[in-house]
C-alpha cells in the first residue's frame, strides 16, 4: 500500500513538535507530561481517536508512537469507513470458492492455486492521488509498491497491467497527466523487465482532478515457495534491506493538505515518493535468491506508512512482540527525526525475518547483489513493538492496537436524492438513426471518441516483450502469459469498470464490471478462477457516496458469489472528487483466469479469409449508460443493461470448450460501443475485413439497427468459427442451449460490410480509430 | 556447444537470451557480471535490459565491470560477442564497436514489431540469412539511436560492416536507418532489436500469416551454433 488520502496530514507536524522541544519525546517524558498539547489534528486524528489512543496506552503518546498512530489509523492504510462493507467478501463464499484459493484478503496479495504444482498471485491498487500531483514518480511508483506485494508472498512477478482513467481529453491539463502517468508507468515497468499485457484508459471529465491510477501486478510462485510475512520465533533478527530511507514521501499524498501547515515550519519535503526502478529490480532479484536459498522466515515489503506500518503489521501477524532501534536504520539524510524516520514512505525497501544461524548467509546474498542492509533488532516475547532512538525507548505499543484494531466507521449513509430522476431519464427515447448514412456516421463517430480509439499511444511505450511469456496483450480482451515452459499452463487477467454504469446504479453497476473482466478472460480461452478489486470512490464523509460504496461492494461480493469466483484482496481508494464533486462510482474489477495449455488461446480478431462469424447472445434495447448515449447524445442517465450470471458462466463454459477443441479461431467481447464497435476492433485487430448482415438478428430480437449495432446487451461475443469447423461449433452451442447466430463471414475485399446498411474501408476504420490520441497527445511511431 | 549469457544489475532480457540459446540447440551458461571467469564459453551475448539503471549513459557502468576485461580481451581474439539492445549500448562503450546510441529522436520509449533488412550475412550471427532478407524482430528501447560522425558511418558502409537496417520505419532516428553493426573482424555484433523475442512461436512478433509467430530472430542464434560447429 503506497497511497495515502488527504484525509489524514504528514508526521511533520510530529516532527516539528519534537524539533521544537529539541529532546527526545521518550515514553518516560510521555509519562512525566500528560499535559503536554500534541498535534493529533494536524496528523488527521478525530479528537475522540486521540484519546482513543490515550486509553489504550493508558498515558499521552509518544511524537512516535502519534505519528505511528496517525498514520495507520488513516483511512488508506485502516479502511476504517469500508471494512464494515468488506467483510461481506470473506462472508459469502462457497466452497467453490475456497477449493483452490492458498491465500485470501488481508494478506499483502491473495494466491490462488493453478495446477500441476503452481501458484499464482495478483493484486490491483491505486494511487490515485500522488498521480495527480506529480504524474510521472506517482504513476512509477504505484507500479512498485504492488511489485512489492507480490515479490513479499515469495513469487517472482511475471506481469503488470494498468486500469487509467483521466479527464476530458481536450482539457488542457489532460495531456499534462496523461503524458505523466504513461511515461511513469512505462519508465518504472520497462525497467523492471516486466510485461504490460494490458488494462483500460478512459477519459471523462469527471476524473479531472483526480485521474485514477490503478496499477495491477502478477506473480507466479511453486506451493512450495509461498511465503507469509510475520514476525514469528523469538530472537529471529528483523532486517530492513534496500534503499536508504530518506525524507520522501512523508505524509504520502496528504501534500493536498499541507496547507494546514503554518508558515515558518520546517521545511515540507515532497510528499509524494520517487521511484528507482533500478533499485526495486535488484531487489526483486535479492529477494527471489533468498527465499530460494531459505534464508528468511519472511518478507514485508515497506508501502504507505513505511516502518511503522511493516513492523506493526509484522509483530500483529506473528507470535510475540518486536524490539528495534530507530538509529540501525540507514539514512539518505541524517537530520531526518525519528517521526520522519518512522513514517518516509522511501521506495525500494523490504523488512525481514531472519533466523540468526541464517544471517550470515542472508548479508552474503544481499551483499552479492550490492542491496544495503541493516539488522535493527529482533522478534521478542513481551508482546509489545517496543521502538528505542538514540539512547531513548520511544515507542512500547501492543502492535495490534497499530496495526490492527483501529477505528472503525459505519458512516451515515443516504439514498441521492437525484437518482430516481437520472434513472427515469431514459437513452430509449433518444432519436436513434434508421438510414445507412448515419448509422455509418454514427458508427465511425464513436469509433473515434476517446474510449474506443486505439490505445497504441499509450500501449507502445510498454514493454510486451519481457520475459518471453507474453501469449495475449493489448488489443486483445485480456492479457495472457505463460507459467510453465514445458506444459504451456497460462493465466489469463482483463481489469474492467464502467463508471457511467455505476453513476446509474451501483450495485449493478458492480456485477457488470465483473461480468465484463470475467467475459475478457473467458474470450480468451481461460476460465476465470479469482477477483481483485480496485475500489475508487468519493469522500466516505459524504452519505451519498457512502451509499454508492455500500451498494457496490454488496453488488461485487453477491456477484462473485454467484460466480463462484473469490475476491483474493484489492485496496480502497475514497476522496477522489474534482472539486466537491465525487468520481463516478469506479470500482475496477480485475479478473484472473487459468488455460491448460496457452497454444490454445484466442485473439480478438480474425486472422483468416472465409470464417464464419457468430453472434453468440441476445440482443434488447439496453442504451442507457452506452457509449452510444454519450458520444452521439451527451447523455447519462436510465438503467443500466441487465446482467445474468449463470448466463455468463454458461457462455464462459461455452468459449472454453470451443477453445479447447480448437473451433474458435477468433472471439471479441461486446461491451461499450456494442456490436458496431466490437465488429470494426475485429476487423482492425489484423486488418481482415467481413461481409456482415443484419436482418436475421432484427427478427429474431425484434429490434432496429440502430440498437442492433449500438445496443450493450450483456453476455454477448463475437466469434470466428473455420468452416470445416461450424457443424461441432454449432453442436456446441446447442448442446449448451446458448443462442447462436451467423451474422457474417470473414472477407479479405470487404473492409467493413454491413450489408444493406453500410461499409467502410478498412483504412478508413484505421485512421479514424487511431486519430484521437494521436491528435491529442501527439503521433504514434509507425503509425 | 556453450554460449554464455552476461547478467549484469539490471539486466532483463538475460533468461530470454539463454531460452533461445538452448532452443537453437546450445547451451547456455550464465555469467555474472562481477566474476572474471567466461568459463570457457564458446561465444557470449550481452542481453538486454537497463544494467544500473541506465544511469551516467545507457550501458556505461556496465562496460566497466570486471566481466568486461575478459569480455574485451576474448573479442579481441575473435570470440564471437552479441550484443543485444542494452548489449549493444555496452559494446559500444566499451569500444568494441564505433559510434554511440542517444535518446530516440521523438522522446518515447517505444515497444514495436519492427522490419529489418538483413545486409551482411558473413557474421557468424547473421550467416543463416540471405542477403537482403527482410525479417521482423521486436524492438523495444527508449535510446536506440545510433549516432556517428559521417566518415565513421561511410567507414561502416564501405567495410559493409552495417548488419541490418531498419526497413519501412526508422523508429529512433538512428543515422541512415542503421539497426546494427559488426566490429571489422565481423565477431562482434550489435543491434537494437531483440532478435530472443523471436524464437518461439506464440510468443514473438505478429506476421502476416500468423499472430506471434515470428521466429526470424531463431537465426542469430542457429547462425552461431553452425559457425562454430564449423569452427570446432
Amino acid at each position: 500500500m503506497t497511497e495515502s488520502t488527504p484525509s489524514h496530514a504528514p508526521a511533520l507536524g510530529a516532527a516539528a513538535e519534537a524539533a521544537a522541544t529539541r529532546v527526545v519525546d521518550s515514553v518516560d517524558n510521555a509519562i512525566a507530561t500528560p499535559e503536554r498539547e500534541q498535534p493529533y489534528a494536524a496528523l488527521g486524528l478525530k479528537e475522540d481517536e486521540y484519546l482513543r489512543i490515550r486509553e489504550i496506552l493508558g498515558r499521552r503518546p509518544t511524537s512516535g508512537e502519534l505519528a505511528m498512530y496517525s498514520v495507520m489509523w488513516s483511512e488508506h492504510c485502516s479502511y476504517k469507513s469500508s471494512k464494515i462493507y468488506l467483510r461481506q467478501f470473506g462472508q459469502k463464499v462457497s466452497p467453490a470458492m475456497k477449493k483452490n484459493l492458498m491465500v485470501g484478503m488481508g494478506e499483502n496479495a491473495g494466491v490462488v492455486d493453478v495446477g500441476e504444482g503452481w501458484a499464482v498471485t495478483f493484486k490491483i491498487e491505486s494511487h490515485n492521488h500522488p498521480s495527480y500531483i506529480e504524474p510521472f514518480q506517482g504513476a512509477a511508483t504505484g507500479v512498485g509498491g504492488i511489485v512489492r506485494d507480490i515479490i513479499s508472498m515469495g513469487a517472482r512477478p511475471v506481469a503488470v497491467m494498468d486500469a487509467l482513467r483521466f479527464g476530458a481529453i481536450d482539457d488542457p491539463d489532460t495531456a499534462r497527466v496523461v503524458h505523466g502517468v504513461v511515461n511513469g508507468i512505462s519508465f518504472y515497468g520497462n525497467c523492471l523487465g516486466l510485461p504490460n499485457i494490458g488494462g483500460e484508459t478512459w477519459f471523462d471529465p469527471v476524473y479531472q482532478a483526480n485521474p485514477l491510477v490503478n496499477a495491477l501486478a502478477v506473480g507466479v510462485l511453486r506451493h512450495e515457495d509461498l511465503h507469509l510475512a510475520n514476525a514469528r520465533g523469538v530472537g529471529n533478527k528483523v532486517v530492513l534491506f534496500g534503499a536508504r530511507t530518506g525524507g520522501d514521501g512523508i505524509g504520502g499524498a496528504s501534500i493536498l493538505a499541507s496547507d494546514t501547515f503554518a508558515e515558518g515550519g520546517p521545511t515540507k519535503r515532497p510528499a509524494v515518493q520517487v521511484g528507482d526502478p533500478f533499485a526495486e529490480k535488484v531487489l526483486i532479484e535479492c529477494c527471489l535468491e533468498l527465499f530460494q536459498q531459505g534464508l528468511v522466515e519472511g518478507i514485508q515489503d515497506l508501502g504507505a506508512a513505511g516502518i511503522s506500518c511493516a513492523t506493526s503489521e509484522l509483530a500483529s501477524n506473528g507470535d510475540g512482540g518486536m524490539e528495534i532501534s530507530l538509529d540501525e536504520v540507514l539514512l539518505r539524510d541524517p537530520s531526518l527525526t525519528a517521526e520522519e524516520i518512522l513514517m518516509s514512505e522511501s521506495q525500494e525497501r523490504m523488512m525481514a525475518i531472519v533466523s540468526p544461524d541464517k544471517l550470515e548467509g542472508f548479508l552474503a546474498v544481499t551483499a552479492k547483489w550490492d542491496v544495503e542492509t541493516s539488522v535493527l533488532g529482533e522478534v521478542t516475547d513481551t508482546g509489545r513493538l517496543v521502538i528505542h532512538w538514540r539512547g531513548e525507548k520511544i515507542v512500547d505499543v501492543e502492535p495490534r492496537t497499530v496495526a490492527v484494531d483501529g477505528p472503525v466507521y459505519e458512516r451515515p449513509v443516504a439514498y441521492p436524492a437525484w437518482i430516481d430522476a437520472l434513472n427515469a431519464d431514459t437513452a430509449s427515447v433518444l432519436p436513434r438513426p434508421s438510414s445507412g448514412s448515419s448509422l455509418r456516421e454514427q458508427t465511425l463517430q464513436l469509433l473515434g471518441s476517446p474510449n474506443l480509439a486505439d490505445k497504441r499511444w499509450v500501449t507502445n511505450r510498454y514493454d510486451k516483450y519481457v520475459l518471453g511469456n507474453t501469449a495475449l496483450s493489448y488489443p486483445d480482451d485480456g492479457g495472457m502469459v505463460r507459467v510453465d515452459e514445458e506444459s504451456g499452463l497460462g493465466f489469463a487477467v482483463a481489469t474492467d469498470a464502467n463508471g457511467r454504469y455505476c453513476q446509474l446504479d451501483p450495485y449493478e453497476g458492480a456485477r457488470l464490471a465483473l461480468a465484463e473482466a470475467y467475459r475478457n478472460v473467458a474470450v480468451t480461452g481461460a476460465t476465470p478462477v479469482a477477483v481483485s478489486d480496485c475500489l475508487n470512490f468519493g469522500s466516505p464523509e459524504n452519505p451519498e457516496v457512502m451509499w454508492q460504496f455500500s451498494r457496490a461492494v454488496e453488488g461485487l461480493s453477491d456477484g462473485c458469489l454467484e460466480l463462484e469466483i473469490p475476491v483474493t484482496g484489492g485496496n480502497v481508494s475514497f476522496y477522489n472528487q474534482t472539486g466537491d464533486v465525487p468520481i463516478h462510482p469506479t470500482p475496477v474489477v480485475a479478473v484472473l483466469g487459468t488455460i491448460d495449455d496457452v497454444a490454445r488461446r484466442v485473439p480478438s480478431g480474425w486472422q483468416d479469409e472465409g470464417e464464419n462469424i457468430y453472434l453468440l447472445g441476445t440482443t434488447s434495447l439496453e442504451l442507457d449508460g452506452s457509449a452510444w448515449a454519450d458520444v452521439v447524445h451527451s447523455h447519462l442517465g436510465g438503467r443500466p443493461p441487465a446482467v445474468s450470471l449463470p448466463r455468463e458462466q454458461a457462455l464462459a463454459g461455452l468459449l472454453a470448450a470451443g477453445a479447447h477443441e480448437g473451433l474458435i479461431s477468433s472471439a471479441h467481447d461486446l461491451a461499450d460501443g456494442g456490436l458496431a464497435i466490437a465488429l470494426a476492433e475485429a476487423v482492425l485487430r489484423f486488418g481482415l475485413g467481413a461481409r456482415v448482415w443484419l436482418g436475421e438478428l432484427l427478427e429474431r430480437d425484434g429490434i432496429d439497427n440502430a440498437t442492433a449495432l449500438f445496443s450493450e446487451s450483456t453476455g454477448r461475443v463475437l466469434v470466428t468459427v473455420p468452416r470445416e469447423d461450424d457443424v461441432r461449433f454449432r453442436g456446441l452451442c446447442e448442446g449448451r442451449g446458448y443462442p447462436v447466430l451467423r451474422i457474417g463471414v470473414t472477407d479479405a475485399t470487404a473492409g467493413l460490410d454491413v450489408q444493406d446498411v453500410f461499409t467502410v474501408p478498412v483504412d478508413e476504420l484505421r485512421e479514424v480509430h487511431r486519430a484521437p490520441l494521436a491528435a491529442a497527445f501527439g503521433p504514434v511511431v509507425g503509425a | 556447444m556453450r554460449i554464455g549469457v552476461v547478467t549484469f544489475p539490471g539486466s532483463l532480457d538475460d533468461r530470454d537470451a539463454q531460452r533461445a540459446v538452448r532452443i537453437a540447440g546450445a547451451e547456455p551458461v550464465a555469467l555474472w557480471h562481477a566474476d572474471h571467469d567466461l568459463q570457457g564459453v564458446d561465444a557470449i551475448v550481452l542481453p538486454g535490459g537497463f544494467s544500473y539503471g541506465d544511469y551516467l549513459r545507457a550501458g556505461a557502468i556496465a562496460a566497466r565491470s570486471p566481466i568486461m576485461n575478459e569480455v574485451v580481451d576474448a573479442a579481441n581474439k575473435g570470440l564471437p560477442v552479441l550484443g543485444i539492445c542494452n548489449g549493444f549500448q555496452i559494446l559500444v562503450e566499451a569500444h568494441l564497436l564505433p559510434g554511440g546510441l542517444v535518446r530516440n529522436d521523438h522522446g518515447d520509449f517505444i515497444c514495436r514489431d519492427q522490419y529489418l533488412k538483413v545486409e551482411n550475412t558473413d557474421t557468424v550471427w547473421t550467416n543463416g540469412f540471405s542477403e537482403g532478407q527482410e525479417i521482423v524482430i521486436p524492438l523495444k528501447n527508449g535510446e536506440g539511436g545510433y549516432i556517428a560522425d559521417d566518415e565513421t558511418v561511410d567507414r561502416l558502409e564501405g567495410e559493409g560492416r552495417v548488419v541490418f537496417r531498419y526497413s519501412g520505419v526508422n523508429p529512433n532516428g538512428s543515422v541512415r536507418d542503421i539497426a546494427g553493426i559488426a566490429n571489422e573482424r565481423g565477431n562482434v555484433v550489435g543491434l537494437m532489436p531483440h532478435p530472443e523475442h523471436a524464437v518461439e512461436p506464440g510468443f514473438g512478433p505478429d506476421m502476416t500469416d500468423a499472430m506471434r509467430s515470428g521466429t526470424d530472430g531463431l537465426t542469430f542464434f542457429t547462425s552461431a551454433v553452425r559457425a562454430l560447429a564449423v569452427s570446432a
